[in-house]
């Protein structure tokens, strides 16, 4: 639980730090850096409560730019030190920022058991679909037959969805925006920062020296509304410029009907549920992807159960109602005990 | 079965079960002669399913009670239940006792209890000539004969001569107590091992109620079991009792010990209690983040018992998220502990590294085992010294220390933590395969009297600089959630004062100089070196970690033979003791026994450039007594 008990009145200000923001110049980071920015001081959070933790990349230099707490590790293990440092300190709020390549290459294994461990982080991870800070290689999001510098002649490797892994690891909140689209960025940041739990947010962001327009398709205001779905809890599937198509299946397979006069009525779509006891829907939602579907943007899904340090701090207090508080001459001379006089 | 019944019926049912027994009664154990010893070593071998470890950690708890002091080295395989009869699933549990001070589980058995053909083949190569060796003769059949490469029985054709073989048919013997028992065949082959613990219990003169009230609470929850192996226990009892083929039964002469209340203790349960204590001590909460690892997983199920004390275990996905929580807790202000070993070592190096550079402070145990790679888990080694010393990239300093013994394996562990939050740094300490597992009598301390581990967080924001360094170059350690104090740490080489990312290339040199300064500057606190034996002379033998009872006791032999040997043991190596050069000159020739391939001689080499002896041995098991007396014979 966060401590409420000290009015603040902080502003976005507040949470710059005197560090200059060395991401290249017109890098999708900055929009997100700005967004979260300013999303904390409307927490009703101290800001000496806030930590960020970071592992290696580009995105991993994000703790050195806000005014909290922070730490810029090692690659790939910031959810481990995260985990650490919020059971050790549950009244914290802390943030894991990482790329594609901290978090689901070197990175992959602490990635999966932070979303099935459920302990009250929130993860933001910057996806460039590439190597940034080495200057330029593949990265385990990018797609198939990219050529890169260490992949001359096409990348053979074939791509995680970065929400279908945290899915099928049990994440219990999931969502996917789009470093452009700040009104849509600002709104899940908040939906994930309120969530108790992991909160995984997939940012889809440009790197504009090595692989720029990664994401133009969903970013061009001429193609982005045929190209993505807005998911909304409850509402059924419907997108396009004039909102005039949906997502109907057939079978267990999902197609893009027109909607309105001589097509579909909008009764016939699917209808989204975020908070679905299953996590069917939404990796059936995650398996979207240009040019069949569009792309999902949105929470995939939000379910509340016990997060990791909540049931941590319970089996603390059972063990103490139990056995009393621990008191160390009684289990130093626990166990059988001889005297020698 | 009637409790009171027992004898009787042992008696009955030893006869009809091992028909060469003639006669069996109280009368002719009574005549019996007992033969007063000072220590003994007693060695249980069997299958890695017939218990032996149990039987032998039972036994000790039965001598330990009597005052005496003792040493045990378990050996087991590293298949949790290999293939039953084979060589390589042979389990063992030795002890030495006696009636003094009693440093190691003792060179060779002077009995030996072999369960089955495997176990004999295996360890009979050890046992003193002319010893004890009680054969279950029940598990002596073609197909284990044949398992174990043997083309004749050994009981049978002549080659045990040299011993004092007892042959007796435990098997059979307790299948016949447990006859009425109602439980299945291989439950019943499951209370062999009381049977064996019953008579070898009065074969040493040790009274049976005692454990008798243990088993039954043990196996409080399945009443069924704990009958089962009271009459076992109680049958191998009395069969030893009444049996006429033990001429004697041995007495140990009671130990005078130091007076206290003692308890048995293993080095990984001792660590667990210290590192207790030091959080008790400091008023801070301990965080133990870990990876199960052979043999050092059983300090994390020690310390996650312990959740109504202020720790918290974090079972973690790999050893670096072991280690990696471990530092986000203690970044957070926690006591960060993570244990392994060496394989655990090597995965966790990147992020030690992490640690040096954060200045926080963090405890790193490796139980050491044998290397490389997985090498030989269950077994002991000390190669692991230059790993600690030296095993990481750049510039890397970290405090090392190594426990002695089972019960220092506590102190040591409240010294790693106050050399850790004094000085703002990981420390490293070493144990190993040996003293985790094996067991010692610990005289229970005082909790006033344990030294003090003292921590305090900075929350005054006025002129603070995350990088400052006070007299022991210690950074100060702010926890998030102090207001005002907002700052950034991180793996890059940071600024002097601020913390700050910094790639000035002097700022580099002078953070490489006061990391290397402020770790060899705890050397300060390290009392001055203890010397066993004279205080110069001819031989300064030279130790770390688990072969200290075995070099004191070779010491006190070859003193006793009249030679001038003085001995050393080092707790602090990283750094070394600052007395340790002159102490060293001080001696014609120093020799440095250690379970690895000079490691220790390597460090001496370098630092006090003069010439060292080594004695290596890296067979996976401990020294002998004899192996470093006959060593220092040679050399004094």
């Amino acid at each position: 639980m966060n401590d409420m008990s000290a009015p603040v009145a902080l502003t976005k200000k507040d949470f710059e730090s005197n560090q200059d923001v060395r991401w290249c110049p017109g890098c999708g980071d900055y929009a997100v850096l700005a967004q979260i920015q300013k999303l904390l001081p409307t927490l009703g959070i101290p800001r000496e409560n806030f930590a960020f933790i970071s592992g290696i990349g580009c995105s991993s230099r994000f703790p050195y730019y806000m005014d909290t707490y922070g730490m810029h590790s090692i690659h790939g293990r910031a959810p481990a030190i995260a985990s650490g440092l919020k059971l050790a300190r549950p009244e914290l709020s802390v943030w894991v920022v990482t790329g594609d390549g901290d978090a689901l290459a070197i990175g992959g294994n602490h990635f999966i058991h932070a979303m099935r461990r459920n302990v009250d982080l929130k993860v933001i991870l910057l996806n460039n679909r590439i190597y940034g800070l080495t200057k330029g290689q593949y990265s385990p999001t990018s797609e198939m037959g990219k050529k890169t510098k260490s992949t001359p002649l096409g990348s053979i490797d074939r791509p995680f969805s970065p929400v279908a892994l945290a899915l099928g690891a049990g994440a219990t909140f999931v969502a996917r925006s789009v470093d452009t689209d700040l009104p849509h960025l600002a709104s899940v940041l908040a939906r994930a920062a309120a969530h108790k739990g992991t909160a995984f947010v997939e940012i889809l962001q440009n790197c504009i020296v090595f692989n720029d327009g990664a994401y133009a398709n969903l970013t061009d205001k001429a193609t982005r509304d045929d190209a993505r779905v807005i998911l909304e809890d409850g509402k059924p599937l419907v997108f396009g410029k004039a909102r005039d198509r949906g997502i109907r299946l057939r079978g267990m397979e999902p197609e893009v009907v027109t909607l309105g006069e001589g097509g579909v009525a909008e009764s016939e779509l699917v209808v989204h549920d975020e908070k679905a006891a299953h996590s069917g829907l939404a990796f059936f939602l995650s398996q979207f992807d240009t040019p069949d579907l569009p792309v999902p943007l949105g929470v995939f899904r939000s379910v509340r159960t016990p997060s990791y340090d909540e049931l941590n701090a319970q089996l603390h207090a059972d063990a103490r109602a139990k056995k009393g508080d621990g008191r160390l001459a009684e289990l130093l001379q626990g166990g059988e005990t001889w005297t020698i006089a | 079965m009637s409790e009171a019944g027992y004898t009787s019926e042992a008696e009955v049912d030893s006869r009809e079960a091992c028909g060469s027994i003639e006669t069996a009664g109280a009368s002719s154990a009574r005549a019996r002669a007992v033969e007063a010893l000072d220590s003994v070593v007693i060695r249980f071998v069997g299958d890695s399913g017939d218990g032996m470890q149990l039987t032998g950690s039972e036994f000790s708890k039965a001598v330990a009670k009597a005052g005496h002091g003792f040493a045990t080295h378990p050996d087991y395989p590293s298949e949790i239940r290999a293939p039953t009869g084979t060589l390589f699933g042979v389990s063992g549990y030795q002890i030495q006792y006696g009636s003094r001070q009693v440093f190691t589980s003792g060179d060779a058995p002077d009995a030996l209890v072999a369960m089955n053909p495997a176990a004999l083949k295996t360890n009979l190569a050890d046992v003193k000539h002319g010893g004890i060796i009680i054969a279950n003769t029940g598990a002596f059949a073609d197909t284990n004969l044949a398992k174990a490469g043997y083309t004749s029985n050994p009981l049978e054709d002549g080659s045990l001569d040299g011993y004092r073989l007892f042959k007796i048919d435990i098997s059979a013997l307790t299948a016949a107590a447990l006859r009425d028992s109602g439980l299945s065949k291989k439950e019943v082959g499951r209370c062999k091992n009381y049977f064996a613990l019953g008579l070898m219990l009065c074969l040493y003169g040790r009274p049976i109620e005692d454990e008798i009230a243990d088993v039954y609470e043990k196996f409080a929850k399945k009443p069924e079991f704990a009958d089962a192996n009271v009459n076992a226990l109680r049958a191998g009892f009395a069969y030893a009792d009444a049996a006429e083929i033990f001429a004697a039964t041995y007495q140990v002469r009671e130990a005078a010990a130091t007076p206290g209340v003692y308890r048995s203790i293993t080095g990984n349960h001792a660590a667990a209690l210290g590192f207790v204590a030091a959080s008790e001590s400091s008023g801070v909460g301990l965080f133990l983040g870990s990876y199960p690892i052979t043999p050092a997983t059983d300090i994390l199920h020690e310390l996650s018992a312990l959740k109504h004390f202020d720790v918290t275990t974090y079972q973690a996905e790999d050893e670096i998220a072991g280690i990696c929580s471990t530092i986000g807790a203690a970044y957070g202000g926690a006591l960060g502990l993570t244990t392994t070993s060496g394989p655990g070592m090597a995965l966790k190096t990147e992020a030690m590294g992490l640690a040096v550079m954060l200045e926080l402070p963090l405890v790193i145990v490796n139980v050491q085992r044998g290397g490389p790679s997985t090498g030989l888990p269950t077994k002991i080694e000390q190669s692991d010294l230059l790993q600690a010393i030296y095993g990481r990239n750049g510039e890397c300093p970290i405090p090392v220390i190594a426990a002695r013994s089972p019960a220092d394996c506590f102190d040591c562990a409240i010294e790693a933590f106050r050399i850790a939050v004094k000085y703002m740094t990981p420390v490293i300490l070493l144990t190993d395969g040996g003293i985790a597992n094996a067991a010692e009598p610990w005289r229970i301390p005082d909790v006033a009297s344990l030294p003090k581990v003292e921590v305090s967080y900075r929350t005054d924001p006025e002129g603070f600089q995350p990088y400052a360094r006070d007299e022991n170059l210690a950074r100060p350690w702010v926890r998030p959630g102090t207001p005002g104090m907002e700052h950034r740490v991180g793996g890059l080489e940071k600024d002097f004062l601020s913390g700050n990312i910094s790639h000035d290339p002097l700022n580099h040199q002078r953070m490489v100089e006061v990391r290397a300064a402020k770790v060899a500057g705890t050397a300060q606190d390290i009392p001055p070196t203890t010397v066993e034996g004279p205080a110069s002379g001819d031989l300064l033998v030279i130790g770390w970690g688990s072969t200290y009872g075995t070099i004191a006791q070779a010491r006190e032999k070859a003193e006793a033979d009249g030679r001038s040997v003085a001995h050393v043991h080092l707790r602090h190596l990283n750094p070394l003791p600052p007395d340790l050069g002159e102490l060293l000159g001080r001696y014609k020739t120093v020799l440095v026994p250690e379970l690895n391939m000079g490691q220790l001689s390597k460090l001496l080499r370098e630092r006090y450039l003069r010439e060292v002896v080594p004695l290596n041995k890296v067979q996976g098991k401990p020294f002998k007594v004899s192996e470093i007396h006959d060593r220092i014979l040679e050399l004094s």
